[in-house]
């Protein structure tokens, strides 16, 4: 059985998220490791290094949907697996991917029972659903924050594809949110904010409070509908799904559509003023009171006792 | 130009679902049904659209059962002109709704197709990208900005590292993300004008598409409970908890 896993990357780094589909898709063959990008041979190197890689496939061509589902297409007859992270990309490509060899996908895959059996949430992670897929090849997305990562000791051989195709589409513009906080979908530690902060300003209190921790940044749809955050810091059912060892939620109310994205969450602080508040009622740790009052004290307290990342 | 917008009618978001004991699947009988949330950003987006001078013909597409006239006739009250019901009481995958989907874009022959990314039941975040494959066309996937540029479109993007703008040739696929815009609700004299609007219903069947499952859906079972929550009484006790948590990690 062998495996095509396109890796996900961003200003010439593999994500981390490809590290932890490496790992999940390595129980189901040898990986062939595709790297899709102008000027990628940095971003293959660090593919190489993964263990449970056979080959790192290099296609120094721009990434769009069109041109690499080309790409994908004529590659993906030599494989039983087609992989990718269940980030923006994979869910762009896998599906149309799928369709054109006409073929089911099975997309979020959470966890992997055996070859062709897999676990996906549905209806916001308040159901688990769990397939079978009899089809000769299966196309996939997984979810890294279901997955530890692959150890990096591995040199496997990059190979460099030939022919590219031009794609119909143009990029104009990428509107990136800068800063150096760490990857929200694979911290190890997040914060997040809802609407109760107010204003753009006051949010950098959440911004201060991860700072200190060493934290990624998270935010409610509510907070990032009011401009209080940018739309990648969204968690939940249409943002980011997480997985933390820790998730300090600050003024959020814990509806149904944000807690499906912190599901796989270790532990759970909840900062509130509402006793009563779904997110209070699941928190390990939960302080009822002003997140005004109490998140600047708490940085102090942290300030104290030495806790810095 | 005509625009083609595919709805979807689920249970409705606020509803707090239930499994069924059995594992067969989450029970819909009794409970209140909508259009999926990310449908009706698609259909708004599809009305500003006419508004703006752009389009002249608004049809939207339901693969479902019967009720689901329902969510027709609130895309029709919302201003689209035409509906068709593919009708069906099979439960489709995603696969074979893209494959109805695609035969009515070969009959309809639209400019735009306006899709909602997700649908909030089953999450899949699948037809819209079916949909391009099959028919050929290019897609903006999560769509928060469409703008008509020329002959093409110029879409915004949520993505995971921030948003981006792209251009597409016409004909294409449109995929809708929430903050695409503020859907209307429909007044009064739209809902009862929406009756009155043509609306025609076609059993799937007529379609000779392969509807077979392909999957094997082998249960549907309720995710791991979480323990109850706790309080602390104070911020000094909450900072212990979150300086035990972190040396924890460290540890590791
Ligand atoms: C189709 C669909 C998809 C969605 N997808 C997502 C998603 O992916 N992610 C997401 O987050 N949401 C999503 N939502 C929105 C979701 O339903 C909620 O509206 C949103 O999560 C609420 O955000 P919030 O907790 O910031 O606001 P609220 O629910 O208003 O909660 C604010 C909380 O802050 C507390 N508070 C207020 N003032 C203070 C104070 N001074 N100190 C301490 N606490 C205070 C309040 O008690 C309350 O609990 C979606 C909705 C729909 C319909
Ligand atoms: C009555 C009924 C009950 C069902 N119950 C279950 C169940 O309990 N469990 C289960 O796993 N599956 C069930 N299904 C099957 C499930 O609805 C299909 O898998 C679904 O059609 C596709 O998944 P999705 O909506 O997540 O697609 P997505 O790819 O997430 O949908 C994206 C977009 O595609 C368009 N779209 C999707 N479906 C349709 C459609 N039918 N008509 C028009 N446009 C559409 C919409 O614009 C939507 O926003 C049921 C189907 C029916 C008809």
């Amino acid at each position: 059985m062998s495996v095509l896993l396109v890796a996900d990357h961003d200003l010439g780094q593999l994500s981390p998220a490809t590290a932890r589909i490496v790992h999940a898709a390595a129980q189901l063959g040898p990986i062939d490791l595709l790297v899709i990008g102008e000027n990628g041979d940095k971003i293959a190197e660090q593919a190489a290094k993964l263990a449970g890689v056979h080959k790192v496939l290099l296609a120094q061509e721009l990434s769009f949907t069109d041109s690499d589902l080309a790409l994908l297409e004529t590659l993906a007859q030599r494989y039983q697996y087609v992989i990718q992270s269940a980030g923006s990309v994979g869910r762009d490509r896998i599906p149309a991917l799928a369709a054109r060899l006409d073929l089911m996908p099975v997309t979020d895959v959470i966890e992997i029972l055996g070859p062709n059996r897999f676990v996906r949430p549905i209806y916001a992670g308040n159901a688990l659903q769990t397939i079978t897929d009899p089809q000769a090849k299966h196309i996939l997305t997984i979810r890294a924050s279901a997955f530890p990562a692959a150890k990096s000791d591995n040199t496997a051989p990059i190979e460099t594809l030939g022919d590219t195709t031009a794609s119909v589409a143009r990029l104009i513009a990428t509107h990136r949110t800068e800063g150096d906080t760490p990857d929200l979908a694979t911290a190890q530690i997040v914060v997040g904010g809802g609407i109760a902060l107010g204003s753009a300003e006051n949010f950098q209190l959440v911004e201060k409070l991860a700072k200190k921790l060493g934290a990624a940044i998270g935010a409610t749809r509510a907070a990032v509908d009011a401009g209080y955050a940018p739309n990648d810091w969204q968690v939940g059912q249409t943002g980011k799904i997480i997985a933390p060892d820790l998730y300090i939620a600050i003024g959020i109310s814990g509806a149904l559509q944000h807690l499906a994205g912190i599901q796989g969450a270790k532990r759970i602080v909840a900062i509130n003023n509402d006793p009563e508040a779904p997110l209070v009622k699941l928190a390990d740790a939960a302080l009822i009171g002003d997140l005004f009052e109490i998140v600047p004290q708490l940085i102090d307290e942290l300030d104290k006792a030495g806790v810095s990342r | 130009m005509k625009i083609l917008v595919a709805i979807k009618r689920v249970v409705d978001h606020n509803v707090r679902i239930r499994v069924r004991p059995d594992g067969t699947g989450v029970e819909t009988q009794g409970v209140r049904m909508s259009m999926n949330p990310f449908c009706k950003h698609a259909v708004e987006a599809a009305v500003q659209l006419g508004d703006a001078g752009h389009a002249d013909e608004i049809v939207v597409v339901s693969v479902g059962p019967k009720a689901a006239n329902d969510v027709i006739l609130t895309a029709l009250a919302m201003g689209a002109h035409r509906g068709i019901l593919v009708e069906t009481d099979a439960e489709l995958e995603t696969l074979a709704v893209a494959k109805l989907l695609a035969k009515i874009v070969a009959e309809e022959n639209p400019d735009i197709v306006l899709l909602g990314k997700q649908a909030v039941d089953d999450d899949s975040n699948h037809v819209g990208q079916m949909l391009a494959a099959l028919t050929g066309r290019p897609q903006a996937t999560f769509a928060s900005e469409i703008k008509v540029v020329g002959q093409g479109l110029e879409v915004t993007r949520e993505i995971d590292t921030g948003r981006e703008t792209i251009a597409i040739p016409l004909p294409a696929i449109v995929t809708a993300d929430l903050r695409l815009n503020t859907p209307r609700n429909a007044a009064l004299p739209m809902v009862m004008k929406a009756r009155s609007k043509p609306l025609a219903v076609r059993p799937a069947a007529e379609f000779s598409v392969d509807l077979a499952p392909r999957l094997q859906v082998e249960k549907i079972s309720p995710p791991a409970e979480r323990v109850a929550g706790k309080t602390v009484g104070s911020v000094s006790d909450l900072a212990a908890f979150i300086a035990g948590e972190v040396s924890q990690m460290e540890a590791l």
